[in-house]
């Protein structure tokens, strides 16, 4: 083990402690455009990239431009970030199925704010969450993870990195205003002291190499373009070489890994955060910046003696069913406070099969839920 | 050995791991333009490892996967911001994106426009067959004045874009025009395209028989490499002619020369300049 | 040295016009507090289109333990630097809690209980510039608030600052800091002395 230095600590917004996390997980490629309230990690990252070794910070044209240009870094063999906001998510759905398709890693952070469509830009929201899930277009799966506090946005975007180098997948991080534009102080960890995945390379001679190859987890290894494995890449449902094929046995293969290489790794994937929910008859399952809110409201219910629990979601997608079983063995009621209509909700319900009462707690007006909200309803039962 | 010529070189390229035969049609150009792709990249002996071709999506798209270079089959439009982000993050690599008209000018017109601008050092060939091929012949933005396609039954009501003057205009370094008749001259425009830094766009007027010529006074493929012969002149003496004399002419050649730096040379600049910076700085 | 004073969710507003630098006081303070004085801060503030002449808002909330909840609920000090903002936050102060004005803007405050100081005269006339203002904030608050280490304080403002501006806002500190004592008297902020 290396010997405990001195971690360092700064007081930091949200936003730069996405960017403090990536460039420690090995970030060197950001292609961005800029949109509020996810800004401040572009313009971070635009004065930073440049003073590092091999960094390359791009603002692009568009949204859609951004995910282009960081997927094509990323196949040259960077880790690559962009960040981005409600209507840019939007855009970035078209370019984000492409990288999950071509298996390539990248982290895309939306700092999701208010309302649908430009909406409320300086206000915090929760509504992007099932568009996370389901927003490019056909079956496919996605990696969402979430922070509620500056600390877990330095931690959280670490995670993020490591999983899309591991899983050869984009992994989108989930933050809304209220934890991007949060200052707060946090430690920074030193080298070493954290995990730093890179993306397996072949060890195979070029001819032997197959890019779509069956493998132990699932995950082929991938060379960076122009390192001698020349491949074909493409968007098209492709075959173990990567050519396109209609071909059902094919198709089915190159489907079943996709999903499979996410699905067989829960216990690495899906993270949560189990706050007094042993003995908890009233749990509160929360993300973002409503975690903050539902924490406080839970130690103030044990103060009134409620036996009531938090479960903070850190993944939001794959859905940590396994965990909200656990917790389910002793709540009678499960409270979801979210910035939406109900979206993560409908997650619960589903895990929950009518066993216990879920009651939600929804806003919409671009503020964010109170603990006294919170708390009433748990006091109501 | 002799030097080896022809089909020979394109055979070298050729990925014969990839199930033939080609997605394309008879009398396509598209073939055409690949071969003389090729020819260009032997003639300039830059091993296929340094070679990235990018591709969008139409028939033109479908090139990539047939050559054994690093390629990438892109979505539909943004074959240039997957090539942008690929110079930058490996500068030494050469890139070439091939795009068709409707996917360079129409859904991916912002980001051609900005590869200009900005000079980035990738080299555009845009395959213009005036007509969206694969999804079955509706107009795109190269389609004449006009002409008859499945979107447009009455005729095109809507000018064509001209794909020189929006890249010398948007600031590309290099922009020339040929066609698949001329393919000596097409090669020759290529080559000077791939080798200069900077921007460089190649239009490459490529016959779609089966999807606009037929439905458009060309009754056989030949017919459109017959018009390819009569309309096409070198821009020079192009640019003697009147204005009405130009209506049924189309111009080729070279039609800008600069000698920008590309934006990935101005970064790496900026780089090695704070960098160097900071060295002062510490000391 | 003294132990460091035990605080359970002490919350603070600045609040006013866009362009008094109420952003950048909350920062430098709470960046004094998180890292200076080693305790739990989060600083949130109103963001928007809000440029010179909107309002502007800025909330610490300043806690020995982990703080859950980042935004203010209820307040202990809220400094406001105009009328409307005081109008406005007035009603979220805690009962006994701490009315900091701009006595020239704020004409009409909505109680006798109030601190004051005419926060840009003493800038634009001492100090020589106006927009050191939100400085001489900080520094009175020094004063006020007792658990600030004031050289602690000190130093923070100068690590942050670049060094063209550190001599004026260290003047500007020391004129807030000198003055609250005077008008204010030396005990003002003994109520939060022992919490």
């Amino acid at each position: 083990m290396a010997r405990r230095k001195k971690r360092k600590e700064i007081f930091a917004l949200g936003n730069e402690a996405v960017v403090e996390g990536a460039l420690l997980a090995g970030c060197s490629f950001y292609g961005g455009y800029p949109i509020t309230p996810s800004s401040e990690i572009m313009e971070i990252m635009a004065s930073k990239l440049p003073q590092t070794d091999d960094g390359v910070f791009i603002q692009m044209e568009d949204e859609i431009a951004s995910m282009g240009a960081i997927i094509g870094a990323s196949l040259a063999g960077r880790k690559v970030l962009t960040a981005t906001s409600g209507p840019g998510f939007s855009l970035k759905q078209e370019n984000l199925g492409y990288a999950v398709m071509a298996e390539t890693p990248l982290v895309l952070v939306n700092v999701m704010r208010g309302g649908l469509s430009t909406g409320l830009p300086t206000c915090p929201g929760q509504g992007d969450v099932q568009q996370a899930r389901w927003g490019t277009h056909g079956d496919h799966p996605i990696i969402v993870l979430s922070a509620s506090n500056v600390q877990e946005c330095l931690d959280m975007t670490i995670t993020a990195f490591n999983m899309a180098e591991k899983y050869r997948t984009p992994v989108i991080l989930l933050l809304d205003e209220i934890t991007a534009h949060t200052r707060e102080k946090i430690e920074i960890p030193y080298e070493g002291e954290f995990e730093v995945f890179s993306r397996t390379i072949p060890s195979m001679p070029p001819e032997w190499y197959k890019p779509y190859e069956e493998t132990v987890r699932g995950v082929p290894p991938m060379p960076p373009i122009g390192s001698g494995y020349r491949f074909h890449v493409t968007g098209l449902t492709h075959d173990r070489n990567g050519f396109p094929t209609q071909r059902p046995e094919e198709v089915v293969e190159l489907m079943d890994r996709l999903h499979r290489k996410i699905d067989q790794f829960f216990y690495d994937i899906q993270l949560v955060e189990e706050i007094q929910t042993e003995d908890a008859d009233t749990v509160v399952i929360a993300y973002g910046c409503v975690a903050r809110s539902a924490e406080l409201a839970v130690q103030q219910a044990r103060a009134n003696g409620i036996k009531a629990g938090l479960l903070k979601l850190k993944t939001l997608f794959p859905y940590p069913r396994r965990q909200q079983e656990k917790i389910m063995a002793n709540a009678k009621t499960i409270i979801v406070p979210e910035l939406n209509m109900g979206q993560m909700s409908r997650e619960v319900k589903r895990v929950n099969q009518g066993r216990a009462s879920v009651r939600t707690i929804n806003r919409i007006d671009g503020q964010i839920i109170t603990p006294s909200e919170i708390l009433k309803v748990i006091m109501q039962g | 050995m002799n030097e080896i010529t022809g089909n020979e070189i394109i055979h070298q390229y050729l990925r014969h791991n990839k199930k033939f035969p080609h997605v394309l049609c008879p009398g396509c150009g598209h073939g055409i333009v690949l071969g003389t792709l090729i020819r260009s990249i032997h003639s300039l002996n830059i091993p296929k490892d340094d070679v990235v071709i990018v591709a969008g999506i139409g028939c033109s798209g479908r090139l990539a996967v047939y050559v054994d270079f690093n390629t990438v089959h892109t979505t539909h439009g943004r074959a240039l911001s997957f090539a942008t982000g690929i110079k930058m993050a490996n500068p030494k690599l050469n890139v070439i994106t091939i795009m068709g008209d409707g996917d360079a000018l129409s859904i991916g017109g912002n980001h051609l426009i900005h590869a200009a601008r900005r000079n980035i050092g990738v080299t555009a060939l845009i395959l213009n067959n005036n007509i969206y091929g694969m999804t079955g012949g509706q107009s795109s933005p190269a389609t004449p004045m006009g002409a008859t396609t499945m979107t447009n039954p009455f005729g095109q009501l809507d000018k064509s874009f001209d794909t020189v003057e929006l890249a010398r205009g948007a600031g590309a370094n290099y922009v020339a025009r040929g066609t698949t008749f001329h393919v000596k001259k097409l090669e020759k425009v290529l080559t000077d395209a791939i080798e200069r830094p900077g921007f460089s766009v190649v239009e490459a007027i490529t016959p779609c028989h089966t999807q606009y010529g037929r439905k458009n006074k060309y009754k056989t493929p030949v017919d459109m490499y017959k018009w390819m012969k009569k309309a096409a002149i070198p821009v020079d003496r192009y640019n003697e002619l009147s204005e009405a004399e130009k209506e049924d002419r189309l111009a080729i050649g070279v039609f800008v020369e600069r000698d920008q730096p590309g934006f990935e040379e101005r970064y790496f600049d900026l780089k090695a300049k704070l960098q160097a910076q900071e060295e002062k700085g510490g000391k | 040295m003294k132990s460091q004073q035990v605080l359970q969710r002490f919350e603070i507003r600045f609040s006013g016009l866009g362009g008094q630098g109420i952003i950048t006081l909350g920062k430098v303070m709470g960046q004094g507090l998180a890292i200076g004085h080693g305790y739990n801060v989060t600083q949130t503030q109103s963001y928007g289109p809000e440029a010179r002449g909107g309002s502007s808002k800025c909330d610490l909330v300043i806690s020995s333990s982990p703080i859950s909840y980042p935004k203010a609920e209820s307040l202990d000090v809220l400094v406001a630097l105009s009328q409307e903002a005081c109008n406005t936050y007035y009603p979220y102060l805690k009962p006994g809690g701490a009315l900091v004005i701009e006595s020239d803007l704020v004409k009409q405050p909505p109680t006798n209980q109030f601190l004051g100081l005419p926060y840009t005269r003493l800038a634009k006339d001492k100090v020589g510039i106006a927009q050191a203002m939100n400085t001489v904030v900080l520094g009175s608050l020094s004063h006020l608030l007792p658990f600030i280490n004031q050289k602690t304080m000190r130093k923070s403002l100068e690590a942050v600052l670049p060094e063209k501006i550190r001599a004026v806002n260290a003047k500007a500190f020391n004129l807030g800091l000198r003055l609250a004592k005077k008008e204010w008297g030396d005990d003002v902020g003994a109520v939060w002395e022992k919490e």
